[in-house]
C-alpha cells in the first residue's frame, strides 16, 4: 500500500495535466468560461442571503452581521467537500474506458476530482477578498496563518471519502442515488446556514460529532469572527483523523483495485 | 536470448453476468480484495485456461484464434490493465498497448491538448511529447484540425491520432490488438512500415490479430487459442496453418447442420407446394431464366425420386468445405418408382449473390435416357472446382425431356470454396504470368517486410 503511495508522486504530472483538463473543458462551450467559477457561488450566496434576510429576517441571531459574509465563509469549503464526493463517486464508472483499457493509475481518478474542485473553491477566494474589503472587516494576519492548515485537513479528509466512494460505487451503484441525500442531510447538520450557537444544547454534541463542524467552525473563526482563533484544538485533532481516514480510505481502493477493470 | 515477456500459467475467470451478486462480508472482501464472494462453478467463465508462452526480446509474436478465444483477456493480462487470477506475467520494459485507441480522449478540447494528456497517460513527460509532437500530427496526418476539438473528429481521425501518440512512445514491448483494420491502405502500409521500424530496433511485439497474411509474413512466432488454451505454438506457417484446417473443420460441421435442416424442411413443407407447383411444371424446371431465381425448396411429382444428395472429396468422405482447384463429386441417390424411359438429372451451381454459375443436365451433355428402374446413383464429378473463394449453393434435380420435374432439390446444398489468393470474380481459370523485358518480381512474401533487415536488396 505505501508502495502505491509513493507511486502517486510519480503520477504528479498526470494528476496535474488532468486537473487542467478538467478546468478547461468544464468550462469549454459556455460564454463566460472561467467566471462560472466566481459567479456559482456568488449566486449560490444570494439566494440564501435573499432567503434569511428577506423573507425569514428572525431566522439568525443578530450577531451573525453580516450574514451574507459568514454564509459564504462556510458555502465555498462545503461546495468544495460535496462536489468532490459527488463527482468522485462517479469517476471510475464515467472513466471506465481509461481503467479497462489503458494501464492507468485509477487512483489519480478521484483525487483529479478532489483537486480540480479545490481549484474551483480557489478561484471563489477572490470573491471572499472582495466581500471582506466591501464590509471592511480586517483579517488578523496571524490568524490567517491557520487558512492552509485547514485547508490541508480538508484536503485529506475529502480525498480519504473520495478514494472510499469511488472505490465502493464500483460494486454498489446504489450509493450515487444515496450520497446525494447523505450529502443534503449533512448539509444542514454543518453550521453554515447557522451558528453552531443556535443549535439547542442538547444536540450540540451530534454536532460535534461532525467533522465537517469544526471545518466550517475554522474557517469562519479565521475568516469572519472577531478574535483568536478558539478552535485549534478541535482542528488539529480533526487533522490527525483526516490523515486516518485519508489512509483507509486508501486501503480500501488499493484492496478492491483489480475489480474495477472487471466491474466498471 | 532474454525474455521480453513471460506468461507462466495464466488463468483468468471472469464472473458470469447474474441477477443478484454474492456479495460477501466487508472484512473478508478487503482481505481477499474482491467485494464477491467465491465463485461457484457455474457462475465462473474461464476466459484463459493455464496458457503459458515466452517471448523473446526483439520477437514478433502473433496470437491468433477465433473470437471469444481470449486473445484480448491475454493481452490485457500482459498490458496489466487486469491481472490473470492465477499464473504470472512478467515483462521487462516499457510497454506500449494499441488496444483501444484515443480511450483517453476528451471530446471538448483540441487534439493538441489531447496528444499532450494522452502521451503524459502512456507514461511519456512533457518534454518528450514537445519533442516528438511534430512527428505525431505529421503520421496521423493531422496537421489542419489539430486544433479543432476531438469531437469534431471521424471516427478515422480520432483513432489515427490515437495510434500515433501510442506508437511514439517508444515502448520496449508493442502490444497491437486488432487495431491495423482502421485507417485506409495508405495509412495501413504506414503502421506496418512502423511495426517493421519497431522490428528492426530489436523491440518485442505481441500482435493479436485475425489477418492470418499478417502473423504468416510478420511474425517470428505465432500462438494459437480455442477456448481460453493453448492449441499451437511455435513457426506462424505451421500454426496458421492447423488454425486454418480446423476453422475449415468447424465450418464444414456448421454447412452439414444446416443443410440437414434445409432438406428436412423441404421434405415435410414441400408437397403442398409441389402441388402447386406442378400446376405450371414446364417453365418452372429448364427456362433458363428461372435459373436466376433463386429461392430455395423442392417440388415435383416423386415419380423419379432423389433420395439422397451427398457432396464428396476427392478421398470419397462427405465434404462442405473445399480448396478452389479442388476435385468434387456429387453422389445423387435416386429411386425410381416404376421403370422409365423419359429422365434427365441436371445440376447447377449458384454463388451467394444468387447467380447461376454453371448448370447442365444430363440432356445437355447429350446423354440420350434409355431406360431405368428401382434404385441407383448418379455421379456428377468436378475434376477441378475453380472457383474463387466463397459460399455456393447446388441444384439437384431430376425431371422430364420436356422439363416436367419429378424431384427438383433447388439450391438445399451449401459449399464453402477456400482460397487463400484473394482474387474477385467466380471462375478462377488455371493461369500463370509470362514476362518478357527487364521486370522481375520478388519471392512472394516479401513485400510487407519493405526496408526491413533480413532483406538481402537493401
Amino acid at each position: 500500500m505505501f508502495h502505491h503511495l509513493r507511486a502517486l508522486l510519480k503520477y504528479r504530472g498526470l494528476i496535474q495535466t488532468l486537473v487542467m483538463r478538467d478546468l478547461t473543458a468544464r468550462y469549454r462551450g459556455s460564454v463566460l468560461g472561467f467566471f462560472w467559477s466566481f459567479f456559482n457561488p456568488l449566486l449560490l450566496m444570494a439566494v440564501y442571503t435573499f432567503v434569511f434576510t428577506v423573507i425569514m429576517p428572525g431566522a439568525h441571531p443578530v450577531d451573525i452581521q453580516p450574514y451574507g459574509l459568514f454564509f459564504f465563509c462556510g458555502i465555498l469549503p462545503w461546495t468544495w467537500f460535496s462536489s468532490s464526493l459527488t463527482e468522485s463517486a462517479n469517476v471510475l464508472i464515467s472513466g471506465g474506458n481509461l481503467i479497462k483499457k489503458v494501464l492507468f493509475p485509477a487512483e489519480v481518478l478521484p483525487i483529479v476530482s478532489v483537486l480540480a474542485n479545490l481549484a474551483h473553491f480557489i478561484l471563489g477566494l477572490p470573491i471572499l477578498a472582495a466581500l471582506l474589503i466591501y464590509y471592511q472587516r480586517p483579517l488578523d494576519p496571524l490568524e490567517l496563518l491557520w487558512f492552509p492548515v485547514i485547508l490541508v485537513v480538508q484536503f485529506f479528509f475529502t480525498t480519504g471519502l473520495a478514494l472510499l466512494l469511488a472505490a465502493l460505487t464500483v460494486h454498489f451503484r446504489d450509493i450515487k442515488d444515496i450520497l446525494a441525500n447523505m450529502l443534503t442531510l449533512w448539509f444542514f447538520s454543518t453550521p453554515i446556514i447557522y451558528s453552531i450557537q443556535m443549535a439547542p444544547p442538547s444536540y450540540r454534541w451530534v454536532l460535534n460529532l461532525n467533522p465537517m463542524t469544526h471545518l466550517a467552525i475554522s474557517y469562519q473563526e479565521v475568516l469572519f469572527h472577531v478574535g483568536p482563533h478558539g478552535h485549534w484544538k478541535w482542528l488539529l485533532a480533526l487533522g490527525a483523523g483526516s490523515v486516518v481516514v485519508f489512509l483507509a480510505g486508501y486501503f480500501v481502493f488499493d484492496r478492491l483495485r483489480d475489480s474495477f477493470a472487471e466491474e466498471v | 536470448m532474454t525474455a521480453a515477456i513471460e506468461a507462466v500459467n495464466v488463468t483468468k475467470v471472469y464472473r458470469k453476468y447474474a441477477r443478484k451478486k454474492q456479495f460477501a462480508t466487508l472484512k473478508s472482501a478487503l482481505l481477499s480484495g474482491s467485494l464477491v464472494s467465491e465463485l461457484r462453478p457455474d457462475e465462473a467463465f474461464e476466459a484463459l485456461r493455464g496458457v503459458s508462452f515466452t517471448v523473446p526480446k526483439g520477437c514478433t509474436y502473433g496470437v491468433v484464434g477465433r473470437n471469444g478465444s481470449g486473445k484480448s483477456t491475454l493481452l490485457k493480462c500482459v498490458a496489466g490493465i487486469t491481472k490473470p487470477t492465477t499464473g504470472s506475467v512478467t515483462v521487462e520494459g516499457r510497454i506500449s498497448a494499441l488496444i483501444e485507441l484515443g480511450a483517453g480522449f476528451h471530446p471538448e478540447i483540441s487534439g493538441r491538448e489531447n496528444v499532450f494528456i494522452n502521451g503524459i497517460m502512456l507514461g511519456l513527460t512533457k518534454r518528450e511529447i514537445q519533442k516528438r509532437f511534430d512527428e505525431i500530427v505529421e503520421f496521423a496526418e493531422m496537421k489542419d484540425f489539430i486544433d479543432a476539438p476531438v469531437k469534431t473528429y471521424s471516427s478515422g481521425m480520432y483513432v489515427r491520432l490515437g495510434f500515433a501518440v501510442a506508437i511514439h512512445v517508444d515502448p520496449e514491448v508493442l502490444l497491437v490488438d486488432e487495431v491495423l483494420a482502421v485507417g485506409d491502405q495508405g495509412f495501413t502500409v504506414k503502421c506496418l512500415d512502423k511495426f517493421s521500424e519497431f522490428r528492426r530496433r530489436n523491440k518485442t511485439i505481441l500482435l493479436v490479430t485475425h489477418s492470418l497474411d499478417l502473423v504468416e509474413k510478420f511474425c517470428d512466432q505465432a500462438l494459437w487459442l480455442d477456448k481460453g488454451k493453448t492449441r499451437g505454438e511455435g513457426d506462424p506457417k505451421r500454426v496458421v496453418t492447423a488454425y486454418i484446417v480446423d476453422v475449415e473443420k468447424a465450418e464444414e460441421q456448421q454447412l452439414a447442420k444446416e443443410e440437414a435442416r434445409r432438406v428436412a424442411h423441404a421434405a415435410t413443407d414441400a408437397p403442398p407446394a409441389a402441388a402447386e407447383q406442378t400446376q405450371n411444371p414446364v417453365e418452372t424446371a429448364e427456362a433458363p431464366a428461372d435459373m436466376f431465381k433463386a429461392t430455395e425448396g423442392r417440388w415435383g411429382s416423386r415419380e423419379l425420386e432423389v433420395t439422397a444428395v451427398t457432396i464428396v472429396d476427392a478421398a470419397g468422405t462427405p465434404a462442405h468445405v473445399f480448396q478452389s482447384g479442388a476435385p468434387l463429386t456429387v453422389r445423387i441417390g435416386f429411386r425410381a418408382h416404376e421403370p422409365m424411359r423419359d429422365f434427365v438429372f441436371g445440376f447447377g451451381i449458384f454463388n451467394a449473390d444468387g447467380v447461376c454459375c454453371y448448370g447442365t443436365n444430363t440432356n445437355i451433355d447429350e446423354l440420350e435416357p434409355d431406360r431405368m428402374s428401382g434404385e441407383g446413383e448418379v455421379r456428377f464429378v468436378i475434376d477441378r472446382l475453380d472457383l474463387v473463394e466463397g459460399t455456393y449453393t447446388f441444384d439437384v434435380a431430376a425431371h422430364k425431356l420436356d422439363g416436367f420435374p419429378y424431384d427438383y432439390h433447388r439450391q438445399l446444398y451449401t459449399i464453402r470454396v477456400k482460397a487463400r489468393r484473394k482474387d474477385v470474380g467466380i471462375y478462377r481459370p488455371p493461369h500463370r504470368w509470362e514476362v518478357t523485358g527487364d521486370v522481375t518480381f520478388r519471392a512472394p512474401g516479401s513485400g510487407f517486410r519493405r526496408g526491413d533487415d533480413d532483406d538481402p536488396q537493401r
